[in-house]
């Protein structure tokens, strides 16, 4: 634990630079979609009281002046495979916002949807010896967590406290200089497969940037999607994205559960392509622009030119021939595809015991929310209580990024400037100060100097 | 699916001829595989130095900058090519300067005698007709004003070509002779001109000694004090570099003290005014110490007194004469009387 914390105290530092400095890059590198969107921060200040404008979750410091998205390549289930292809998407990316922000960027943090996601609990409890609890208490109630074998090539996403106890009063969220013998803490830990988050860290390398932070897409698609009240009482997000449908539960403003379906709306897309032998650009187009999830008498006679498809391949791939389908074939393709991928979110919530929780709010969002129809079907599968939920209006964001697709990267933004207490935020307690001492002050040397 | 729909024409497929294609319609051969969209590497690393504003700044300023100085600097590298530049430029200077508006044809003076509008004339370094940009006129006029004869002058051009100056001279007020000569000075006590002879200027007062001419200014107030006596004052002698001597006809003199003779001098006009102490047989009246007036009393006077206390007679070289013949008793008494009272009256001065 001891190096995952380093890593993470760098990264926190650096991002902590950049946020001085004034420019930060957020980068979500999808499996069907890269998208950077450049954020500058003016400190508070820039609204004043009579504005109306409150500090929104630490909103308002921040705003978006460079946004670009293109299509990813070389990504499969949210994990680079090709590193190459993606590198030039990402500098793709990355170029198309800075030439819109007008500024060089040199700090990004940047999403990981896939690799396998597991969340473990973890808790931790030590007698308080002055009576009251410290930030030495809080530390070392972090630290006397028993953490479990994560398995090999395992790293550590987020690990962040979500809830502490003292004595008797649970469900305090910060427990600082409060009476009592005893300090508990429930820890919830995010590990994900160290391989993917090392190949992340490479490609960013290679586009002479520097990893500023990484967020887990479901997570951070949480924070854009789920309004307070969501967050607080209970709700999951489901972010429905190209290759990884991402579930994460909140439960009193903190993350308590993440996991991955390793299905998304690309396998919808193939399954068009197989099933009505269209290229797969078509077939994309197909489940944009005429899809849905509920049949109606009127969509059998609705048909659809499949040769003649802007953007596609050219009819002459068919030699000639003109053929249609009807919106009624495309639905029977599409709706046994989502079915299956909301069955796998059903398996992941009852996992995770959602049926406990005392709200059961779902909110879809992600790129292949926007199918028509979902929420009438979701709600059949996941329950009664479901929204196709849209991620946060922030302060310079292009109306074409406000999309559900986009709802991970509004959710880094939010995270960046208003991040929620992480274990390496509080102060380890040092068993062997002398020699560690040293090293630390080794390592801020190098980091610093 | 749609296939089916083309099925109803002839049933017998082997005798269908190949589908006519519109020209349109041919299959294109395979083009260059669609270009990646995004910038290789190279393009980007250029692209992101291009965003840093040190970059920016030097390719935007330094790059030009550097280039205009590089050609400027290889142009003027040949030492023809500057030489014609210089020159060229000068000549131009020249033109504009030796333009007719701009030249000075004649020099009016107002205000002077004849000795020094002539060397004024002579002050002037450019000979005339000149361009107006090589007379420096601040450095004339201070030039100018280092004539002693010459208290101030205005210099100006005017339209027309003509260098106008109004001089004030310096008006003559007292002379001084001093070991070297006779000078003219100002009631400033500023040199104005030197003179052979007294005789030149007799409506002047005479002042003398070393260090006479710099106090012209006390000397000039003395002398328009001493009203009554003017008619009998020949002039002021500076003693000692310190204080004033009046000095009058008969040989009398009034001795001022250093500091504050003004109101010793009204004394002494005082004490003449009320007794006549000037018209007598009195040398000098010695007001150096101002509490302290003394008389230095002439021989004759001394005599008779001598005679009047039945003293022998002093000569005019200051020793006794043998008593020759008797002094007349009443006369004595008569004086004695008379240099009593004027005696005993400076000592109880105070």
């Amino acid at each position: 634990m001891r190096d995952l914390y380093e890593t993470q105290r760098v990264m926190r530092q650096m991002r902590r630079q950049a946020m001085t400095r004034g420019v930060l890059a957020v980068l979500d590198i999808g499996t069907s979609k890269i998208t950077c969107i450049v954020l500058q921060f003016d400190g508070p200040g820039q609204f004043r009281e009579t504005d109306g404008v409150g500090p929104m979750a630490g909103q308002s410091s921040f705003r978006v002046i460079g946004q670009f998205t293109t299509q990813s390549r070389g990504v499969r289930y949210g994990e680079i495979e090709t590193m190459a292809e993606t590198e030039r998407c990402v500098r793709h990316a990355i170029q198309g916002a800075q030439k819109q922000a007008g500024v060089r960027v040199d700090h990004v943090i940047a999403t990981i949807s896939g690799a396998r996601p597991s969340s473990y609990g973890l808790a931790g409890e030590v007698p308080l010896k002055s009576g009251k609890v410290t930030d030495e208490d809080v530390g070392g109630a972090l630290a006397s967590c028993d953490a479990p074998d994560f398995g090999r090539n395992r790293t550590v996403l987020h690990a962040q406290p979500v809830n502490f106890a003292v004595d008797a009063r649970s469900g305090l969220s910060d427990p600082r200089d409060i009476v009592g013998n005893r300090l508990a803490v429930d820890v919830h830990v995010l590990t994900i497969d160290s391989g993917a988050a090392t190949n992340l860290f490479h490609c960013i390398r290679r586009c002479d940037l520097e990893l500023a932070g990484v967020g887990s897409a479901a997570y951070a698609a949480g924070r854009a999607a789920l309004v307070e009240d969501e967050q607080e009482l209970g709700a999951a997000c489901v972010d429905m994205g190209g290759g990884v449908t991402g579930v994460s539960l909140f439960l009193k403003k903190h993350m308590i559960f993440a996991d991955a379906v390793r299905m998304g709306g690309d396998l919808v897309t193939r399954d068009i392509s197989q099933g009505l032998r269209v290229p797969m650009a078509t077939a994309e187009w197909l489940k944009t622009r005429h899809g849905g999830l509920e049949a109606t008498g009127r969509d059998d006679r609705e048909m659809i030119d499949v040769t003649n498809v802007p953007g596609a391949a050219s009819a002459e791939d068919w030699d000639g021939e003109r053929r249609s389908v009807s919106r009624a074939d495309l639905i029977g393709i599409m709706r046994p595809r989502v079915e299956e991928i909301l069955d796998g979110v059903r398996e992941v919530l009852d996992a995770a015991g959602f049926d406990q929780m005392p709200s059961r709010q779902v909110v879809l969002t992600g790129g292949a929310s926007q199918i028509p129809g979902l929420d009438t079907l979701a709600a059949r599968i996941l329950g009664q209580n479901v929204r196709v939920g849209r991620p946060l209006r922030i302060h310079g964001l292009a109306q074409q990024h406000t999309a559900p697709c986009h709802a991970a990267t509004v959710g880094l933004a939010l995270h960046a400037a208003n991040p929620q207490d992480e274990w390496w935020d509080f102060e380890m307690p040092m068993e062997r100060a002398g020699v560690v001492g040293l090293r630390r002050a080794y390592r801020w040397f190098r980091n610093n100097w | 699916m749609s296939g089916l729909i083309h099925r109803q024409g002839p049933q017998n497929v082997a005798h269908r001829l190949a589908p006519v294609r519109r020209a349109g319609a041919r299959p294109q051969p395979a083009g260059a595989p669609r270009r990646e969209p995004g910038p290789s590497r190279l393009a980007y690393r250029l692209n992101r130095m291009w965003l840093r504003p040190l970059y920016r700044r030097l390719f935007r300023l330094g790059l030009p900058a550097f280039l205009v100085c590089m050609v400027a600097g290889l142009y003027l590298a040949d030492d023809t090519r500057r030489a014609n530049l210089s020159g060229g430029l000068t000549a131009m200077v020249d033109r504009i300067q030796s333009r007719d508006a701009f030249m000075v044809k004649t020099m009016q003076i107002e205000g002077a005698s004849a000795a020094v509008d002539k060397g004024l004339r002579a002050m002037l370094p450019v000979t005339l007709p000149a361009s107006s940009f090589d007379i420096d006129l601040p450095a004339l006029r201070t030039q100018i004003e280092l004539l002693d004869a010459v208290e101030h002058v205005d210099l100006r051009i005017k339209p027309g070509g003509i260098l106008s100056a109004v001089v004030t001279e310096r008006q003559p007020a007292v002379l001084w002779r001093h070991a070297r000569g006779i000078e003219l000075m100002d009631r400033t006590g500023h040199r104005v001109a030197s003179v052979t002879s007294r005789d030149l200027r007799s409506d002047l007062p005479v002042i003398a000694g070393e260090g006479a001419g710099e106090r012209a200014a006390e000397a000039l107030a003395l002398i328009g004090a001493a009203g009554p006596i003017l008619p009998r004052l020949r002039g002021l002698e500076r003693m000692g570099e310190r204080r004033w001597d009046l000095v009058l006809d008969r040989g009398q003199r009034i001795m001022l003290p250093a500091d504050r003779p003004l109101p010793a001098l009204e004394h002494a006009l005082s004490l003449d005014r009320a007794d006549g102490l000037l018209s007598r047989d009195v040398i000098a009246v010695d007001l150096r110490d101002p509490q302290r007036p003394v008389l230095r009393i002439g021989l004759t006077a001394q005599n008779r007194l001598r005679r009047a206390q039945g003293l022998p007679e002093l000569g005019p070289d200051g020793r006794e004469i043998e008593p020759e013949d008797d002094a007349p008793a009443a006369g004595a008494a008569a004086t004695g009387k008379d240099t009593g009272k004027r005696g005993g009256r400076p000592a109880r001065q105070g």
